[in-house]
This record gives structure tokens, sequence and C-alpha cells, in this order.
């Protein structure tokens, strides 16, 4: 078929589809795999939903505010390891989110090259040590350290406000914040250092021009921006601690109270599940682990939803 | 360095403005050969040999001389010279990467947030050295503010908010002061009229051409004395490039102006004085000749000059 007028122009069609099967199985293969793994969310959710029955019909409400767990009596209560894990968390971020902060500020605005690359790189590296690893230098280090020298210079200074009272073990709910802490400080250096960098020049430069030293630079133009980003880097390094078990479990002490003071020795939900289900009867106890772990879920996805309304909230809310 | 006027300032001239004795000499003493211009209010530029201790200013706000400035060991822009007048408007032309912006953010030392950045030579503002060590870069902008290439208002704020920042920088300052501020810095940036009723919805809400504007009262709120403009309408729609050019038009009775910009019309319709720079074979940038914009256009002395206002190169 040729134009009439335009000799010598190619030929041109556009109809048919090109490469047709190779799209069509592209299409396919990748929704699989998207499909597939929202399965297995729901697919996990859905098991610790049905093996749980068991310990809720035979304790109701009575599973999450109860405060016993006694294999003898067959009474099996949650409250001790949902207030051990929240707390436990919320030491490891009342640490870690400042100084990571901190830390994310300098790299990302402060250091110079030379400096800041080395510094990212071990700081990252933090990541990468085996969560085990961390146990053993909480059990053979860190915990000592506390046991002989911080907690009782705590308890001695601030001992006459409650929660610091003692006694001190070295081990428990504080020595596993830090701990903790310590684990999620990547991750939150990590994402709040990228999201501060991404904060673009001209609003370093729109501050800067207004005669703003390098830290009104820092406070009132590239922290608002990056606000909602460092928000998402503090619940990621949330979500880590939450779940993070096999350290915890190395120095939390395995109490089986509701620890009142930052010195008790105490046990995260999954600390609980790590150190039972090994010896756990089939039956009500298995149930029992398994409904801790569906309220371990419960409250990461619910900490994740709040956590995104509120940055959501703070993004859009402007002026203020 | 002396300055250095020939012929009597013609009888519109504002009289000549007493200088600080100090200050001056001790800035521009070791900053190489200065050859500067100084701008009588009129069409007539002269330049003469230097007379020793003869220094009378007119009219100039800012006196730049010997600036050389470096980006690690590349030489971005060299020996330039030139005279800012007060209460004007300065545009500065030329080529791309002649360093124009390079020259104007020197003006209020923000090419220090350029990490490899270093500056030799000096520029006096109102007599004084302002690259001396002990002038303080911040302090140094409040007194030259700048308005960006992109409107860059802070999205986390509102408009109000945007205006009152470097007001907060300053410390407390009481609520009705603010808003007194704020409302004047928006009258003046031709804006009140547009946001009056919704200054605590965001500053991004607005147009570009209102974000640039929100921009330059947020510049003026600070009150400055000079402002400079990096290309402040090159990302903006012709009717808001005009409403930006007319805004120049009415603040240059209170301001001292710069405008850098690539558009020649542009620069023909707002400025009264014309900087050309162009690019030299080291890559460097530097000044071919200044005068008041009537001359650059019509009557220019370089050929340089005179082919790139007509449009046969750039």
């Amino acid at each position: 078929m040729t134009i009439p007028g335009a000799p010598g122009l190619p030929t041109r069609r556009f109809t048919g589809r090109s490469g047709s099967s190779a799209d069509r199985l592209f299409r396919t293969s990748t929704g699989i795999a998207a499909v597939t793994m929202a399965g297995l969310i729901l697919a996990i959710g859905l098991m610790l939903l049905v093996n749980s029955g068991e310990a809720f019909r035979q304790f109701g409400v009575g599973f999450v505010t109860g405060t016993t767990w006694d294999p003898v009596a067959g009474i099996y209560d949650a409250l001790p390891y949902i207030v051990g894990t929240l707390l436990s968390s919320a030491i490891a971020l009342a640490i870690a989110a400042p100084i990571g902060l901190l830390t994310a500020i300098f790299l990302a605005e402060l250091a110079p090259r030379r400096v800041a690359l080395p510094l990212t790189f071990l700081i990252e590296l933090l990541a990468a040590i085996p969560s085990v690893v961390f146990g053993l230098w909480g059990v053979f280090v860190l915990s000592p350290f506390l046991g002989a020298t911080l907690e009782p210079f705590l308890i001695r200074t601030l001992g006459w406000i409650p929660i610091f009272a003692g006694p001190s073990y070295g081990i428990g709910l504080f020595s596993a914040g830090i701990i903790l802490a310590i684990m999620i400080l990547p991750t939150i250096v990590a994402i709040a250092r990228e999201v501060i960098s991404s904060v673009p020049d001209s609003q370093r430069e729109a501050m800067a021009a207004l005669g703003a030293t390098r830290w009104e630079i820092v406070r009132r133009a590239v922290l608002p921006f990056a606000r909602s980003g460092i928000v998402g880097a503090i619940i990621l390094g949330l979500g880590r601690a939450l779940g993070e078990t096999m350290a915890v479990t190395m120095v939390i002490g395995n109490g089986q109270n509701i620890p009142t003071r930052l010195f008790d020795q105490a046990q995260t939900i999954a600390s609980k599940i790590a150190t039972t289900f090994n010896e756990a009867s089939i039956g009500l106890q298995t149930s029992s682990l398994i409904a801790l772990g569906l309220m371990l879920l419960v409250i990461t996805i619910s900490l994740n939803v709040v956590a995104r309304l509120l940055v959501r909230r703070v993004a859009t809310e402007g002026g203020r | 360095m002396t300055l250095q006027i020939d012929a009597p300032p013609p009888p519109e001239a504002a009289p000549p403005e007493a200088v600080p004795p100090e200050a001056p000499e001790s800035g521009a003493s070791e900053s190489g050969p200065a050859l500067v211009t100084t701008y009588l209010r009129g069409p007539d530029v002269q330049l003469a040999p230097a007379a020793r201790g003869e220094r009378r200013e007119v009219d100039a706000a800012v006196v730049v001389s010997g600036l050389n400035v470096y980006y690690g060991s590349f030489r971005a822009i060299r020996d330039i010279g030139l005279s800012i007048r007060r209460h004007a408007v300065t545009a500065i032309i030329g080529p791309s990467g002649c360093g124009k912006s390079t020259f104007l953010r020197t003006l209020n030392r923000m090419h220090e947030l350029t990490p490899t950045a270093r500056v030799e030579g000096s520029v006096l503002l109102d007599g004084i050295d302002i690259m001396a060590p002990d002038v303080d870069p911040v302090q140094l902008r409040r007194v030259v503010g700048m308005v960006f290439q992109r409107p860059n208002p802070f999205p986390t704020m509102s408009i109000h908010d945007n205006v009152a920042a470097g007001l907060r920088l300053t410390g407390r300052v009481a609520k009705a002061e603010l808003d007194a501020v704020v409302e004047r810095s928006l009258r003046r940036a031709a804006l009140w009229d547009e946001v009056k009723d919704k200054l605590r919805a965001n500053g991004t809400s607005l147009s570009g051409g209102q974000q640039q504007r929100l921009c330059i009262a947020r510049a003026l709120a600070v009150d400055p004395e000079v402002i400079l403009m990096d290309e402040p309408a090159s990302a903006l729609d012709p009717v808001a490039t005009l409403r930006i050019e007319q805004l120049m038009a009415e603040l240059r009775a209170s301001y001292t102006i710069v405008i850098v910009t690539h558009n020649m019309q542009q620069a023909a319709r707002v400025s009264d004085e014309t900087a050309f720079f162009t690019m030299g074979e080291d890559r460097a940038g530097y000044l071919v000749e200044q005068g008041p914009t009537s001359q650059i256009f019509t009557n220019p002395k370089h050929q340089l000059t005179e082919d790139y206002v007509s449009g046969r190169f750039g």
C-alpha cells in the first residue's frame, strides 16, 4: 500500500499487536506474583485466627486482660507479654529516635563527604549484624555493665521516681530496650538520612536567603519538609523493634509478671513464643501461643495504621 | 581602590552620599587593579584614570572589584568589576554558562552553600567589604535578599507563615507586628488582594506566578536593601511574567534590584542598567561592559555586546 502522491514512502501498518504473547505472559506472571503475596498475608492471618480459636473460646477477653500463664492450672493470659512488648519497644524508640534523627541530620547536612561516606557505611553495617550476635553481646557485655554500673547509679540518683526503683538485675526491660534501640538505629538512620538528603536544595537556599543559620535551615526548612518521611523511618524502626525476637529473648530475663519498673525482668510476645513453643503441649497452650502471635500481628498492624493516619494528618496540615 | 567621576552629576542626580571613611580603604586595598565605574543618574557613564584619594560615591549601592569565583580549581568568573546603582534595576545578561548566576550568588555570599566555591576580590556594600572574614553571611543575607528561578515557597507553611518565616528567625515578634509586616510585604509584592482571605492556606496552593510573588513578599518581609533575582520569571507564563516585571518597576523606588535574565527583551523592559557578561577562552565568565540599558542596547561600546544584543550569538 502506498500513499497517493507520496511515492517512495515506506509502507506503514499500525494494525495488529506487536509481541502480544510475550506481553500477555508478562502481565500474567507479574499478576500472579502480586496476588500470591497478598494471598499469603491473608492465609497467615487466617491460620492465626483459626488456630487461636481454642484459646479465645476458653478465655474470651480475659486472654488480653489476664495476667496468669500457668501450664499446671491450664490458664494462659497475654497481658504481661503485650505490656512487655510495648514497653521494650517504647524504650527503644525513646533512645533510637532522637539519636537516629541527629545522626541522620549530621550525615546528610553537616558532615563533609569524606566523613559521611565511611560513617554511613559503618552504621548500615550495624544492620547486618545477626540478631543472635546482638543477643550474645547483650548477655556478656551490656547486661553486666548495666547491672554493675549504670542501673545502680540510676537507682541511687533517680530511685525516688517509682519507675527507676530497684532492684536491678542487668538483664530486663531496660537492657532489652537498649539492645532494640541499637538494632533499629540503622533502619532509622538510613531512611531518615535518605529523606533528608532528598529535600530539594531550593528549600535550603530559600531559608538561607532570609538570613538563617545552618541550624535554622535544618530546623525550619529541611525537617518540616522531610517530617512525614522521618515519621515513616521511625515507624519502620518501631516495626522491627516490636517483632524482634532473638536478642530480646536473651536479655529480657523471662519475667512472668507485668513490668512496673524500668529494670524489671519481663517478656515480650515474641520472646514468650520463642521460649515456650518447644515444650508447649498440643491443645490449649499451643493455641494460646498462636493467639499471642495474632496479638502481635494486630499490634503491629494497628500501630502502622495509626502512624500512617498521623503522617497524613501532619503532611496535609500545613500552617503551624 | 578609587572611584572616579569625571563629569559633574547631572542636575537630576541625587546628591553624593557620605562615604564611611574607614571601611572601604581597608577592604579594597588588596583587591587588585580597580577600574570602577561610578554611576550617575543619566545616560553618561565616564571612565577616567584613577585619582588617588578621591572617592565619591554617587548612587552606587554595591561596588564589585577584582572578583574571581572558583569552583575547586575551575575559575567560573574572572576579574569582575562593576557597580550597582542604588534604587534601580540592574540586569545581568549574557549567554548560558557565563557566570551570571554565580556572580549574583556572591553578592549575598550564597555561593558559600556550595562547598567547593571560593571567592577573591571585594564586594563593597555601602562601603563595607562583605567578603571580609568578620562579616557574618547570615546577617548579610537579611540585607541582601534573594528570589530564585523557580518559586520555592515552604510547602509546609501557610501563606502567612511563608512571609513571616524570615522575621521569625530574628526571635520573638509580637503577633500584631508580624501580621502588619505580612500584610505590608504582601501588598508590596502585589499579592495581598489575591490572598488576604486565605492567609492560612498552604503556600503551594497558589499558582506559579502567585508563588513567585509570595517569594518576593517573603524576601521583602525582612526589609532588605538589595534584592537579587535569579531569572525570576523564567519558569512563569507570559502573564505572570508581566506581573513580576511590573512589580520590579514598583519596587525599584525602595530597593536596589539586581536581576539575572536570559531574556534580552526583559532586560530592556525592566532594567535601568545592564551589565553584559560573556565567557572567555578559559570558560571563565567576565564582564564585557556595563552601562545604562538604553546605551547597551542601542550603542554598545564593544563588538561582543553588539553581537549579543542584536542576536548574532548566544
